[in-house]
């Protein structure tokens, strides 16, 4: 079976930014009945899942093991990260993780420790599943074998619920590319979808060119979006540039989480590439989680798109601002 | 007396191809023909030297070489991505048609602090 539906109608990214990731609901419309609805029960049922409403979390560049500043606090975002994921009202089916878990180190030991480190928090969050990419910082010098030790392949497809996710790695080929191979695997991984299934995309680098001076690009990422232009409903995760960001090429979204470790600047308002410098008062600035909800105030909508960023602040954790907050609270 | 003349009378000839061959390729018409070469280096995490000078129209051949691992050599306005591998010098054949001051990154990635590898291509 396969049926067309308004590409618009998949995905509300309503969000909430709260500092330390996104989390999205995807509102597969299957309510909603009609074409739409049919063709989720179909994706659905390919999976041997059950069609229905569901959010997940994307967080990125962690980069535990990094003790340079700006931000001398390591890995205490993440670790706020994880506590604010399971104090959600509503958990999670996912968690998608879009590269640089850590900080990379040319001491094998050491960096496989860091990873260690990386697992043994994330482990502590209460979500079914976890799926990761790699970030250059994990997969750059070793071309992905550290990685593949803990993680496995570093690029692959899944289905949740009606969606199909796909995780591209355009680092470990050491160049921001995903090569000839990966393309390959990609386009005979979509060959078996109808242009309108709904497909997440999630990687690490931008598959844009949005700023090249400061590798903020894929070089061969018009062929990946290539391989993605004749299917609709398509939205493509991605980290790396520590910030926020919401650029839109032809009909496919394309979104950038916030980072866990120190965030950049507006590479339009600044000549050079430096991290914003740490605010002890504020020490999550800038930091972030995108909460993104179906349709607004809670009630799926239609044809619904809303974003929604709230920085997180240490100020909501126990009533007293900045670094001096942190230090004082037992579990951190 | 008579093998110094021999060797007199043989050198002749590699004279002539000489001259003629110098005549051909001369060192001012080589250096009328051939594109000016600007060497760079790349060492993590740095490049030298860090800002180069080109001419607008001018072509060049920028010679790369890597003095320790492999480096990237990237600037999207100049459609120049290359790769620099120890011991391989690699050229890479440039005319600036547009001036500016650009970013040149190493793009592939080589260490800690890869993401401040750069350097200024300067074409006036």
């Amino acid at each position: 079976m396969k049926k067309d539906f308004d590409r618009r109608s998949f995905m509300k990214i309503a969000g909430t930014s709260l500092g330390i990731g996104v989390l999205y609901s995807a509102f597969p419309a299957a309510a909603a009945g009609g074409e739409t609805g049919e063709m989720f029960s179909f994706l659905g049922k390919q999976s041997g899942e059950k069609v229905a409403p569901f959010s997940f979390v994307q967080l990125s560049d962690a980069h535990v093991g990094f003790n340079g500043p700006p931000d001398p606090l390591g890995t205490k975002a993440f670790e706020r990260a994880v506590e604010m994921i399971n104090q959600l009202p509503r958990r999670p089916d996912l968690v998608l993780f879009t590269g640089d878990l850590t900080h990379d180190s040319e001491d094998h030991d050491v960096h496989s420790q860091r990873m260690k480190q990386f697992m043994e928090i994330s482990k502590r969050m209460n979500v079914p599943v976890i799926k990761h990419v790699p970030g250059e910082h994990d997969a750059g010098l070793d071309g992905g074998a550290l990685y593949r030790d803990f993680l496995g392949e570093t690029y692959y497809s899944f289905d949740h619920r009606g969606v199909h996710f796909i995780g591209l790695d355009n680092v470990s080929r050491a160049k921001p590319e995903v090569g000839a191979e990966q393309l390959a695997w990609l386009k005979n991984d979509l060959s078996g979808f109808h242009k309108s299934a709904p497909i997440v995309v999630f990687t690490h680098r931008p598959l844009f060119d949005l700023k090249p001076e400061w590798e903020w690009f894929t070089s061969d990422g018009d062929d990946v979006m290539n391989a993605l232009a004749p299917y609709e409903n398509v939205t493509v995760l991605y980290g790396h540039i520590h910030r926020d960001d919401e650029h839109e090429v032809g009909h496919v979204h394309h979104y950038a989480a916030r980072s866990l470790i120190f965030a950049f600047p507006d590479p339009e308002k600044v000549a050079d590439k430096k991290p914003n410098p740490f605010d002890k008062d504020h020490p999550f600035k800038n930091l972030g989680i995108r909460l993104v909800h179906e349709g607004v105030g809670g009630k799926p909508k239609m044809n619904t798109v809303t974003v929604e960023d709230v920085e997180l602040t240490a100020r909501e954790f126990s009533g007293i601002n900045g670094i001096q907050q942190i230090l004082k609270t037992p579990n951190f | 007396m008579t093998r110094p003349k021999v060797l007199k009378y043989a050198m002749i000839p590699s004279l002539f191809v000489l001259v003629m061959l110098a005549g051909l390729s001369g060192p001012s018409r080589a250096h009328a023909d051939s594109p000016r070469v600007v060497e760079i280096s790349a060492k993590r995490f740095e490049f030298t030297p860090n800002q180069v000078v080109l001419k607008k129209g001018e072509t060049v051949i920028l010679r790369l070489t890597s003095q320790d691992v492999t480096h990237g050599f990237f600037l999207r306005p100049l459609k120049i991505d290359a790769i620099i591998e120890p011991g391989k010098p690699t050229d890479v054949t440039v005319t600036p048609e547009t001036a500016g001051s650009f970013t040149t990154i190493c793009d592939h990635f080589c260490g800690v602090n890869h993401g401040n590898m750069k350097m200024t291509i300067v074409v006036e």
